[in-house]
Parts: C-alpha cells; sequence; structure tokens
C-alpha cells in the first residue's frame, strides 16, 4: 500500500489499533466482576470532598457492558473484513476507488446508449426532442449552471447564453466545439504599452462603437489606435471575430462580459483579460454534450422553427 | 494572611460574569449568521459577511462563553475539593485578562478578514500564540492548586479538567503549527491529506475534551451538588473516563470520509468513532443516576432541570455522532445542516445547559446570596431554552435529511433529479424555524443576565473560607 514510506508504519498503526481494542476490553473485562444482590444497600467509598461529594461504587450497569461489548466485536469484525490495518488490506479487498469506478462503470453501461441514441440525430433535431431537451435541461442544471447561472444568464466573465450574443458563434455545431473542447479567451494587457491617457482615448472609442455615452474627443483621438492595433482581433469595424473569440463591441444591447462602463472597460485594456471555459468531452463523453449543446443551442433560438 | 484563608473567588466571579456576557455576544452573532442564510441582504459590507461572522460565532460561543465557564468551574472545584486557595492569584488573574485579550482580538480580526484558515483555530498566528501562553499559565494553576491539595485523592471532576487543559495544549500546538508570512498570515506546516487529517483530529478533540471531557468535569461537581447525593458509581467514571480519553483520540477521521485520506485512516476512524457511544454514555448513565433518589427535586428546582435536561442532550448527541460517522449514514448526513443540528443538540443542548446550570449555581455563593434572584425567571430561562433547543435541532434534522436525499436522487436517465439550489429553496422553511429557535435561546440568555444582574447588585462578593478538612477526606 503506498500510503506508508516503510513497513514501520504499517505495524505501528496495526499495533496501536489492535493494543487499543485489547486494552479496552481488558479494562472493560477487569471491572465487570462486582455485582449488587438485590437488597443489598451499596455504600459510599469513604472519600469526602468538599463538605458533602461523596461517591457510591455502584457495578458497571451490565446494559452498559454489552453494548460496549458489542461495539468492540463490530469494530473488530469491521476491520478484519475492510482496509485499516496499517498495510493489511482486509479479507474483503474493498477499496473506495475501486467501489467508485465499479458503479461509474454500472452507470455508464445504463446511462450511456440513453445519450448517445442522439448521436445520429442532427443538433437543431435534437434540440426540437422535448425528451431530449429535458435531459439537456437537467445536465446544465448539474454541470453548467455554476458558471452560467440557473437561468443561463451568466455573470461577469461567465458569457450569457440566452441573448444571443456569441463569442466563438452560436451554430449548433460550435457550441458542441465549445463544450466538447473547452476555450481560452485572452486578451492581451496594453496599459503598459498604451499609457492611462490612451487606454482612455481607446476605451472611449470603443464606447462609440456601440452607441454609449462617450467623450466625443478622445473617441477620435482613440479610433487611430483601435484602427492600429485592436483591430487586429477585434476587426476595422470593432465587429470582433467569432474564429478566435475576440467579441464584437458594435452591438447596441450585446452582452459585456466584464462590464460597458468606461471603469471596466479602462480595467479591460489596461490588464488584458484571461479566461478559460472547461472542456468536457472526457467528463461527459459525446453523448451527453450532443444533448447538452442542443439544449444551450434552443436556448436563445426556436428549435420548434428551425425544424 | 486573609487570603491563605479564603479561596480565590474573584477570579471565578470575573470569569462566571464574562461567561453570560460572551454566551450573549456569541448567540446573537449565530443568530444574525442564522438570519443571514434567510435573508442574504442582512451581509453588510464584507465585515458583516457570513463568511467572516462565521468563524466569530463559532469561537465566541466555544472558547469565549464555553472557555469562561470552564475556567470559572474549573477554578472554583479545584479549590473546593482540594481545600486549598489557587497556588496563584497573579497567574490566575493573567488567565483571566489574556483570555478576554484573547476573545477581544478574535472579535476584531475575523471581521476584518484575517484567518489561519483552519476551522475552529482560524485565529492568526500572533493570537495563536498567546493562546499558547495562556493556556501554559492555566495549567500550571490548575496543576500548581492540584500538587498543593490538601485532600489525598483527587475528585473525579479534576480528572475530566485536568485531561481537558492537557489535551487541549496538544491539540492547540500541533495544530496551529504555523510558517509566518508576515505578522497577520501565516500558512500550516502541513499539507495535503495530512493537513486535512491534522485539522480534523484538532477539529474533533476540540470536541472531544473541550466542548465533552471538560464539561464532563463541570457536571461531575455541580450535579452531585445540586442534587445533594452521592456520585452513582466511581468504577464507572473510572472506566469511562480512560476509554474516552483513549478513544477520542482516533475520531477524527470521520470528517473527512470518502475523501483523499487513506482507506485505513477512515476504517479506524469510523470504527473508533463507533467505540466511542459506551464511554460517551458512562458519564450520561452516572450523572442522571446520581439523581436517583431526589427525582422529586427536578418539580422544584429549576438549576438540576438546566443540568439533567443538558445530560439528556448529551446521551442524545453522543449516540447521534457514533451513527453519523458510520460510513454509509454519513454519505447521507455529510455536508447537510444534519451535521449544524448535531453540533448544537450537543453545543445547545449539553453545553449551554451545563453551563448554565452550573452559573446558576455558582453566582448566589460568590456573591453571598442563599440564591438567585428570582427562581420563576430560572424556570422561564429553562423552557426558553428547551424551547429553542428543539425547534433547532428539530428543523436542522428535516433540513439536512432533505438535503441529502434530494443531493443523491436521479432521474431514469442518471442525471440528477434536483439541481442545487432547488435543496436551497426546499430548505427554506426549516432554516426559519432555525432563526427563530435560535432567538428564542438568546432571550433566554438575556433572561439570565437580567437575573445575575439583579443577583450580583443585591450581593456583596464574598470569598469563602477555607475549611479544615474533615477526617474521613484523607481516608
Amino acid at each position: 500500500m503506498s500510503d506508508f514510506v516503510s513497513d514501520f508504519w504499517g505495524i505501528w498503526i496495526t499495533a496501536i489499533v489492535v493494543g487499543g481494542f485489547v486494552g479496552l476490553t481488558i479494562l472493560l473485562f477487569t471491572q465487570s466482576k462486582t455485582t449488587v444482590k438485590p437488597g443489598e444497600q451499596v455504600e459510599t467509598l469513604g472519600h469526602v470532598w468538599d463538605g458533602d461529594l461523596a461517591e457510591y461504587n455502584n457495578p458497571l450497569p451490565r446494559w452498559w457492558m454489552m453494548m460496549f461489548y458489542i461495539t468492540l466485536v463490530f469494530g473488530m469484525v469491521y476491520l478484519a473484513l475492510y482496509p485499516g490495518l496499517g498495510t493489511f488490506p482486509g479479507l474483503r479487498h474493498w477499496t473506495s476507488v475501486g467501489q467508485y469506478k465499479e458503479e461509474r462503470a454500472q452507470a455508464e453501461a445504463k446511462y450511456q446508449p440513453l445519450y448517445d441514441q442522439y448521436l445520429k440525430q442532427d443538433l437543431k433535431v435534437v434540440a426540437a426532442d422535448p425528451k431530449a431537451q429535458e435531459m439537456g435541461k437537467r445536465l446544465f442544471q448539474t454541470y453548467c449552471v455554476q458558471c452560467h447561472g440557473s437561468d443561463a444568464r451568466g455573470a461577469k466573465g461567465f458569457p450569457n447564453l440566452v441573448k444571443h450574443d456569441w463569442m466563438y458563434g452560436g451554430e449548433p455545431q460550435t457550441i458542441k466545439t465549445t463544450i466538447m473542447g473547452g476555450r481560452h479567451g485572452q486578451m492581451p494587457a496594453f496599459g503598459a504599452t498604451f499609457g492611462e491617457e490612451k487606454v482612455k482615448d481607446v476605451a472611449n472609442y470603443v464606447m462609440s462603437l456601440s452607441n454609449k455615452k462617450h467623450d466625443a474627443e478622445r473617441a477620435t483621438r482613440g479610433a487611430e489606435t483601435f484602427k492600429a492595433i485592436c483591430s487586429a482581433c477585434h476587426g476595422v469595424d470593432g465587429k470582433g471575430n467569432q474564429a478566435i473569440g475576440a467579441p464584437n463591441l458594435t452591438h447596441p444591447s450585446g452582452v459585456w462580459l466584464y462590464g460597458g462602463t468606461e471603469k471596466t472597460i479602462i480595467e479591460t485594456i489596461t490588464n488584458g483579460r484571461n479566461n478559460q471555459m472547461p472542456a468536457w468531452k472526457d467528463f461527459l463523453g459525446e453523448g451527453k454534450v450532443h444533448v447538452l449543446s442542443a439544449y444551450v443551442w434552443g436556448l436563445s433560438n426556436n428549435p420548434q422553427a428551425a425544424k | 494572611m486573609e487570603t491563605q484563608s479564603t479561596y480565590n473567588y474573584k477570579v471565578v466571579r470575573q470569569f462566571a460574569v464574562m461567561t453570560v456576557v460572551w454566551g450573549i455576544v456569541g448567540m446573537l452573532v449565530g443568530v444574525i449568521i442564522a438570519a443571514q442564510l434567510v435573508w442574504p441582504e442582512l451581509n453588510f459590507g464584507p465585515w458583516f459577511h457570513f463568511g467572516r461572522l462565521r468563524p466569530l460565532h463559532t469561537n465566541a460561543v466555544i472558547f469565549a462563553f464555553g472557555g469562561c465557564g470552564l475556567f470559572a468551574t474549573s477554578y472554583y472545584v479545584v479549590q473546593r475539593t482540594c481545600n486549598v486557595r489557587l497556588i496563584s492569584d497573579k497567574l490566575a488573574a493573567f488567565t483571566f485578562w489574556g483570555w478576554q485579550l484573547v476573545i477581544l482580538l478574535a472579535a476584531i480580526s475575523f471581521p476584518l478578514g484575517y484567518t489561519f484558515g483552519k476551522e475552529y483555530a482560524e485565529l492568526e498566528w500572533p493570537i495563536k500564540v498567546l493562546i499558547t501562553i495562556i493556556w501554559v499559565v492555566y495549567a500550571i494553576v490548575f496543576f500548581g492548586t492540584l500538587a498543593i491539595r490538601k485532600v489525598k485523592h483527587i475528585y473525579v471532576a479534576n480528572w475530566f479538567y485536568g485531561a481537558f487543559i492537557l489535551a487541549v495544549a496538544l491539540l492547540h500546538i500541533v495544530n496551529s503549527a504555523f510558517i509566518p508570512v508576515s505578522l497577520t498570515k501565516s500558512y500550516s506546516v502541513y499539507s495535503g491529506a495530512v493537513d486535512a487529517m491534522v485539522q480534523w483530529w484538532y477539529g474533533h478533540n476540540a470536541v472531544g475534551f473541550f466542548l465533552t471531557a471538560a464539561f464532563l468535569g463541570m457536571m461531575y461537581y455541580f450535579v452531585p451538588k445540586q442534587a445533594g447525593r452521592p456520585i452513582y458509581s466511581y468504577r464507572l467514571s473510572v472506566v469511562h473516563f480512560w476509554a474516552l480519553i483513549f478513544t477520542y483520540m482516533w475520531a477524527g477521521p470521520h470528517h473527512l470520509h470518502y475523501t483523499a485520506l487513506p482507506d485505513w485512516t477512515q476504517s479506524v476512524g469510523m470504527v473508533f468513532s463507533l467505540v466511542l457511544l459506551a464511554p460517551s454514555w458512562g458519564g450520561m448513565i452516572n450523572g442522571i443516576m446520581t439523581l436517583s433518589g431526589a427525582w422529586h427535586k427536578l418539580r422544584t428546582d429549576p438549576v438540576l432541570k438546566f443540568l439533567i435536561v443538558s445530560l439528556s442532550f448529551y446521551g442524545m448527541s453522543t449516540f447521534e455522532g457514533p451513527m453519523m460517522s458510520i460510513k454509509t449514514v454519513n454519505a447521507l448526513s455529510h455536508y447537510t445542516d444534519w451535521g449544524i443540528g448535531h453540533v448544537h443538540s450537543g453545543a445547545l443542548g449539553w453545553v449551554g445547559f451545563i453551563t448554565i446550570g452550573s452559573i446558576y449555581y455558582l453566582i448566589p455563593r460568590l456573591w453571598g446570596r442563599e440564591q438567585m434572584f428570582s427562581l420563576k425567571l430560572i424556570e422561564a430561562h429553562f423552557w426558553l431554552a428547551t424551547v429553542g433547543v428543539v425547534l433547532y435541532i428539530a428543523s436542522m434534522w428535516i433540513s439536512g435529511v432533505t438535503q441529502g436525499l434530494m443531493w443523491r436522487a436521479l432521474n431514469p436517465d442518471g442525471t440528477l433529479t434536483y439541481a442545487f439550489i432547488e435543496s436551497v429553496k426546499a430548505t427554506y422553511p426549516y432554516l426559519t424555524v432555525r432563526v427563530i429557535g435560535g432567538l428564542l435561546y438568546l432571550v433566554g440568555m438575556l433572561v439570565m443576565a437580567y437575573n445575575v444582574f439583579r443577583t450580583i447588585s443585591v450581593g456583596k462578593a464574598v470569598d469563602a473560607k477555607i475549611p479544615a478538612v474533615a477526617a474521613h477526606g484523607h481516608a
């Protein structure tokens, strides 16, 4: 067993545990002999503390001793069957990892086919299937809500999935690619390169793209920098590039992943952003991801109309 | 010299009053955080956020309320059962002021966000060092007084207090081992599963030695005193004492079932937790059976009611604990409100009741009165507290089992039947009942504070004379 760095520790543990059981049994046994005959008056031991504190010496209650013995016997049997005595694996050779693997294999054999049956169907068809939608919703409620929220509206740094404003594209297949492989989005930091003033100019230009209230003078100055540098990812028109996950900055009612105020935009340009959506392929398997992708697509589309 | 012929009651009086004060503070914070779980709007700023107030609550009730109660009663008991004044008034006074300083520092540093990050050991390293110093001084005062006793035999209550002082020193020092990075931040010297194991070896023995053994010491003095009856069985006290202090040390791993802790450790922890049932109940039997022949006193004596009902809660939670440590039961109960219910049946029912009863016994004696200002108010306190505990525990049981069942429910397609948020929603009514239960308990404490205040204001601080040791005391 790899838990022990040397044979000594296994023996050490076994000795203490067995010694503990033997010690407790002996303690109990040696104190269990005395009994009181019916009608016999128990006397105090004769010691007195603080004026009137004294002690009887009644025998141990029999039911209590039995209870004690039963727990000791149970403990010894348990440690014979299950790991506990140092490196001795127990007669049943049980391990928690073994139990997990077994239960997981059983679950996969039972449930996987239920999801895999949808793999043959197009995602839009799956999205229109009420049963698949129900299953997808449950998957979403279990695995996705921690970041995207129970209502799928996201939070700061976690995309809103119902607004039809996609970073990497909202086609069913793209959504599936996102869930399967995850995404790693990165916006570089420009604070050091631009300097404080220039960052503010660019921020105001960015705000002008979606008709937000902005400082026109700064925006004009910021436009140059934007076209020279930011356009590489966000495009000359600021409409972004879904191939690399560069957000569209012109959407008037669009989603601002980190917030669309001047302060947060300055923060984003100055420090950059680094964000990760985990890959679910290995954890969930393609069948479940397929059903889940159809559900997520259905959140911002009408699957019945698309059918 | 005057001080040589009297007991040192001054430090007992100080700790006794602060027990009531910190009880109210700690329980008030408890009610606030319980309310925050029902009305999240009550999380004000970072300072009064649940995450910062929760450790304040646990530390205040365990170490401030419980701790002051233990200092007060252990100093009283060790003097009275040894027929000798505390070995040093100065050192005893140092433990009082030092302990109050620790509590004050906790009350400031937790809301400010300073934490060591280990449950029930959250205080940062400078405060940990201070605790260590105070604890060593406490040990010197207690064992020093024991050493100069005028009575040959050591009374059973002192075994338990002694075991508590030694074990808590060991637990605190080992679990707090830290590497400081600044005056306000340090890290545990352990890492990974070892760190978790050390933490729960500490955590469970904080329950075992601070909240069980020490309060059994309290029980062994105040129950026979208030009942006016001899202890039921010396033999039983010997067996359950040694079995208890040996077995408790091994029970910690049940806090880490189904984690990265090695399987063998989990098994050993579970088995010894089960074995702990009988040694724990030994104390309950000895306490309750001490009353046999004096049961009628329960009808008229509300102080005795507190002491005896505390033992029934003790029996209940020490039965529940071993059951919850069984892996299959733990799979349902762990991480749910059941755990909170279990802890509070011990904390409010056992620790709270036995402390309250003992303080009601002490206050009149420390201030030269026959009895408390009002027995009716003690009776009212008893019922407020009892109804409060029952509401608290029952609501957390239902809530906990509901959570446990909802979290494991599966649909035919293998997905979870309930999203986490649904289980949160389902527990709202019980969380609300819990607030009411806690509030009743707090109101009871306020009634107590009033009663204590009135008793003290008509009384006069007296230090009892040390009587000559009776001849049979030497037997």
